[in-house]
């Protein structure tokens, strides 16, 4: 019963995503208020309708009905009620009514943010979402329905696999598809104003608080999906270039220039017509992920999906969202305006700059994707492209993205003198310089140039981000009255900036000072690493509640200090998966890592050790980025355009400026 | 100049283009690099006769087939009933490669699902089958008079694998040269 | 499994299973050649479980391959050799690092023509806006942004 409830919730939902997409844009173009209205009440509505399927399927879940055929391959009795519930988004139909839902709640949240704009403004986003939303329902009911029943429903479920398991893939997903979906909207406000004609300065105003909200999210979900890889999968990676993983950094790094290319375009009226693409092509790469994981035509372990008639589906609805808007920007673009008057060096170029380091890489990367696929289907063979490549294209093209990006503040609209600039930071690159070689000297490797490149890196931007900030503080004649002056703009900027010096820190010290040593112990033997002596003092066997597991204890002894880690090997009963957890002793300048490997003879297993330096502040630096963004999108003035109803269409009354 | 905005979706349809294309295709199954040249060289103990020895030569002289199996693969279990069919028309030999299984294992399960090979080499470690680019049990290998492998199966044959591709094949190859 | 078993959704391939691998204890002459063997598996692609480097992948196979490289390497030979001999019997599919060969010039290049063109149109569009006179913000569109404001700026 109450999966049938849910089937009609989501028939409903797409009802009403019809109707929202069909009047508001019918009435936007013909000029009919009455149509237009439709949109924020159809929103509301369809949203209510997937909040109301997604609680089906959870309760489908809490409740073991493993009738319900997808409950049946992704839950167990035996699963903790908590995993049952994140259960439903582990397995791909959930995963996409969670998308839908997500995009629901961004609907809704238009709906209510969206006051200052005008209505046929409001009509065409909430239209072009509806559309989206259409596709994405019509995908689910056809080939990907969640409620389907078994005829025989089977005594118990198949269990979640274990690798999801895990506090971190419980929210991973929730959050990467906030932000996925998230640049719907910007997509939408982009979408809307080619519609529209009216592509200025104040469409990027509004556009600017979703995209970093957008952006937020996804920053966070990576850094998660990241933090959970290094502490689930067993070996202590951080990143691997997987497709899947891929899938969300391009998106991130458009997103990423987006940001920058609105500050232009709201600023300074500049670059309307590439952040306008640059909008389509943010949401238009986190669509393409879908395809890529969804369809089968790379292989990804995640692609497990691989059902052609889905595959179609979802290229045939990338063609159509994406196909559009591109068409509509070929149509509509080269109408639009761009009176900024800059020079070669100036704020403005800058940031051009800044895109085009940021959308290259997002380019290499879906060239490296896609370009075994093209071999392959032009018959040329089968070839890899893996870590190896992205790592040698990826790190040349982001090296500028680095050095410039503290300095943003430094470089005055319209014009800038390079030499001034220099000779201001002139002190902070020699103390960068000094920094990368004490760092270097502290860890006794003086070779290694990559690690001493982007420590220096690192130093010289987050002291270029401070110097910034500072520079504009002692403007007023006390630093507290400076502070206080500044917009949270400008503070979520800095902390955003730093954090990625905290990750390329990170990145650095973890990547090249690693001490890794894979040895067979016996129960009492010992073996150091550095400081550290780990004693192994043999395994026990604990159950769980849906697994068993022997679990070893190992006493780590750093002088006085000592810490107890229990690294495990679990057998999963239903799925029968073997799945480490290894136990970690963090620390903020170092972790000690300790996986179980194989048992061998007489009570001794073979052990993976690691020594981390520093690898926390990989996904420390990925939080500041994402708190700056928290910061940046509650700017004032976001707040005070919203306050200010209907400021758009009072506008062309009287200028005084 | 207005054309220039038309660039991105031209890039966009000639990629859809192509994922559709891939759409169609299968990313795991990886082409063979011994199509072409001869079959790698071996001498092993036979499963049967773990005093005698199968080698390479064996290939030279006809056309015929190598498939690799193990007692312990799954799809190699939904394929050997064809193999047996193949073996009793005659039409090609077939010689085996037992890959990393056990001797007493694979002998009981030819026993009891019947023995299309001529002959069987034992590949204890996986040795051969790591030199003639095994990957993922059972594969097939066609090999013309020469000893030059023509053509690779990957994964379990079908019965339209053995109708429209293998047994073309061998006819072709049997009309060639020697 | 480690290597590519990200994201909310997966499922495992044939005998995949997750679990921290090549925990097979090794020795060797010195620390460069342990440093050699070890980018040596991490930049070559496991046949099975396809997504994931010979180092990662607990499959059967990775294991044997892992053997053959490390053999390679102990025996004095060089690292091209360990790659010539699974190119050999595998195709370039083994390796991660696609070689540099003109199918893949494109791939190579690709970003950095990308780039280089980037900086042309970087160019292009300031000469091109340095030449216009027009004020950037039309009266208009400052008016806007000013009644967004309202009355906070001073």
């Amino acid at each position: 019963m109450i999966a049938e409830l849910g089937h009609l919730a989501l028939v409903m939902a797409l009802m009403m995503a019809l109707l929202q997409a069909g009047f508001p844009l019918a009435g936007a173009a013909g000029g009919v208020p009455l149509w237009m209205a439709v949109a924020r009440g159809a929103g509301r509505a369809q949203c209510f309708f997937l909040l109301a399927a997604f609680g089906c399927l959870a309760a489908s879940f809490a409740l073991n009905d493993f009738s319900v055929a997808y409950v049946a391959q992704h839950s167990n009795s035996a699963l903790p009620l908590y995993y049952r519930l994140s259960a439903v988004w582990g397995g791909h139909e959930g995963s996409m009514l969670l998308w839908a839902t997500i995009l629901g709640l961004w609907t809704l949240a238009v709906t209510i943010f969206s006051r200052s704009l005008t209505e046929d403004f409001v009509a065409r986003v909430l239209g072009v979402m509806g559309l989206v939303s259409i596709g994405i329902l019509l995908f689910i009911l056809l080939t990907s329905n969640p409620f389907e029943r078994l005829a025989v429903p089977p005594a118990d479920g198949n269990d979640l696999n274990p690798l999801l398991q895990d506090f971190g893939m419980t929210i991973h997903p929730p959050m990467l598809y906030m932000g996925y979906v998230g640049l719907s909207v910007a997509f939408s406000f982009a979408v809307a104003a080619l519609l529209s004609g009216s592509l200025d300065a104040a469409w990027a105003r509004w556009s600017r608080p979703w995209t970093l909200v957008a952006w937020t999210f996804l920053t966070a979900g990576i850094t998660l999906g990241s933090w959970w890889a290094y502490y689930e999968l067993g070996w202590g990676g951080w990143w691997f270039w997987d497709p899947v993983e891929n899938a969300s950094f391009m998106p991130w790094l458009v997103a990423t220039a987006l940001i920058h290319s609105l500050a232009v375009t709201e600023k300074r009226g500049a670059f309307k017509a590439w952040t306008v693409l640059l909008a389509i092509f943010a949401f238009s790469l986190s669509l393409l992920g879908t395809f890529l994981v969804r369809s089968g035509v790379l292989t990804s372990v995640h692609a497990f999906a691989t059902d052609p008639a889905r595959g179609l589906f979802i290229l045939v609805l990338l063609g159509v969202v994406i196909g559009g808007s591109l068409m509509l920007y070929g149509l509509r673009a080269p109408a639009v305006r761009d009176n900024a008057r800059y020079e070669l060096v100036s704020r403005e170029n800058l940031l051009l700059l800044n895109n085009v380091l940021l959308v290259t890489a997002a380019g290499s990367i879906l060239l490296g994707t896609l370009y075994p696929l093209v071999v392959d289907a032009l018959g040329l063979g089968k070839i890899s492209v893996g870590p190896p490549y992205f790592d040698a294209v990826f790190a040349p093209v982001m090296a500028p993205v680095f050095l410039l990006a503290g300095t943003g503040l430094l470089f005055p609209w319209r014009s800038a003198s390079l030499t001034a600039i220099a000779r201001r930071t002139r002190w902070l690159a020699l103390l960068s310089v000094t920094a990368g070689i004490v760092t270097m000297a502290v860890f006794w490797n003086l070779r290694d140039i990559k690690t001493f490149a982007t420590i220096t890196l690192a130093i010289w931007l987050v002291a270029t981000a401070g110097y910034t900030l500072w520079s504009r503080v002692r403007l007023r004649e006390h630093w507290l009255a400076g502070l206080r002056s500044q917009s949270r703009g400008v503070y979520g900027m800095t902390l955003a900036h730093a954090g990625l010096a905290v990750v390329l820190i990170g990145i650095a010290l973890s990547g090249c000072y690693t001490v890794e040593k894979t040895v067979r112990l016996a129960p009492s033997e010992t073996v150091t690493i550095g400081d550290y002596a780990f004693t192994f003092r043999g395994t026990t066997r604990v159950e769980g509640p849906n697994y068993t597991a022997s679990q070893g204890e190992f006493a780590v002894r750093s002088g006085t200090r000592e810490v107890i880690l229990k690294p495990e090997k679990r057998a999963y009963r239903v799925q029968r998966n073997t799945m480490t957890e290894a136990a970690i002793d963090p620390g903020l300048t170092r972790d000690l890592y300790v996986a179980l490997g194989e048992p061998m003879d007489n009570g001794a297993w073979s052990v993976r050790l690691y020594y981390k330096p520093f690898i926390r502040w990989i996904w420390l630096g990925g939080l500041c980025m994402a708190l700056g963004g928290v910061l940046a999108a509650s700017d004032k003035r976001y707040r005070v355009a919203a306050r200010q109803k209907a400021a758009l269409s009072a506008a062309p009354s009287s200028a005084t400026a | 100049m207005r054309l220039t905005f038309l660039i991105p979706l031209v890039v966009f349809v000639l990629m859809v283009v192509l994922l559709g294309v891939g759409l169609t295709l299968n990313p795991r199954e990886v082409p063979s690099p011994f199509i072409g040249k001869p079959a790698p060289a071996f001498s092993v103990p036979q499963l049967h006769a773990p005093d005698e020895a199968l080698t390479s030569e064996v290939f030279r002289g006809q056309v015929s087939l190598l498939n690799v199996w193990a007692s312990w693969c799954v799809s190699c279990r939904q394929e050997h009933p064809l193999l047996v069919e193949l073996a009793k028309t005659d039409r090609v030999p077939i010689y085996g490669l037992n890959y990393k299984d056990e001797r007493n294992a694979a002998l009981e399960w030819l026993a009891r699902l019947g023995n299309p090979y001529r002959s069987s080499a034992f590949d204890a470690d996986g040795r051969i089958g790591i030199d003639w680019g095994v990957y993922g049990v059972p594969e097939t290998f066609v090999i013309d008079r020469k000893g030059i492998i023509r053509h690779k199966f990957t994964g379990p044959l079908t019965r339209e694998a053995i109708d429209d591709i293998l047994l073309p094949l061998v006819q072709q190859l049997k009309g060639e040269p020697g | 499994m480690k290597r590519s078993v990200r994201a909310c959704l997966l499922v495992l391939c044939c005998g995949c299973v997750p679990v921290a691998s090549a925990t097979e204890i090794r020795t060797f002459k010195d620390t460069t050649e342990q440093l050699r063997y070890e980018q040596l598996v991490e930049e070559l692609r496991c046949l099975v479980c396809q997504n994931q480097s010979l180092a990662d992948s607990d499959a059967d196979l990775a294991r044997d391959l892992r053997d053959e490289v490390y053999q390679i390497i102990r025996s004095g030979k060089s690292d091209e050799e360990a790659v010539q001999f699974l190119v050999e019997r595998y195709g370039d599919f083994v390796l991660y690092r696609p070689p540099v060969k003109p199918m893949t010039w494109l791939l190579w290049l690709g970003p950095f023509l990308a780039l280089a063109g980037g900086l042309l149109f970087i160019r292009s569009r300031t000469r091109q806006h340095a030449a216009t006179r027009s004020p950037e913000l039309n009266a208009a569109e400052r008016e806007r942004l000013r009644q967004l404001e309202g009355d906070t700026r001073k």
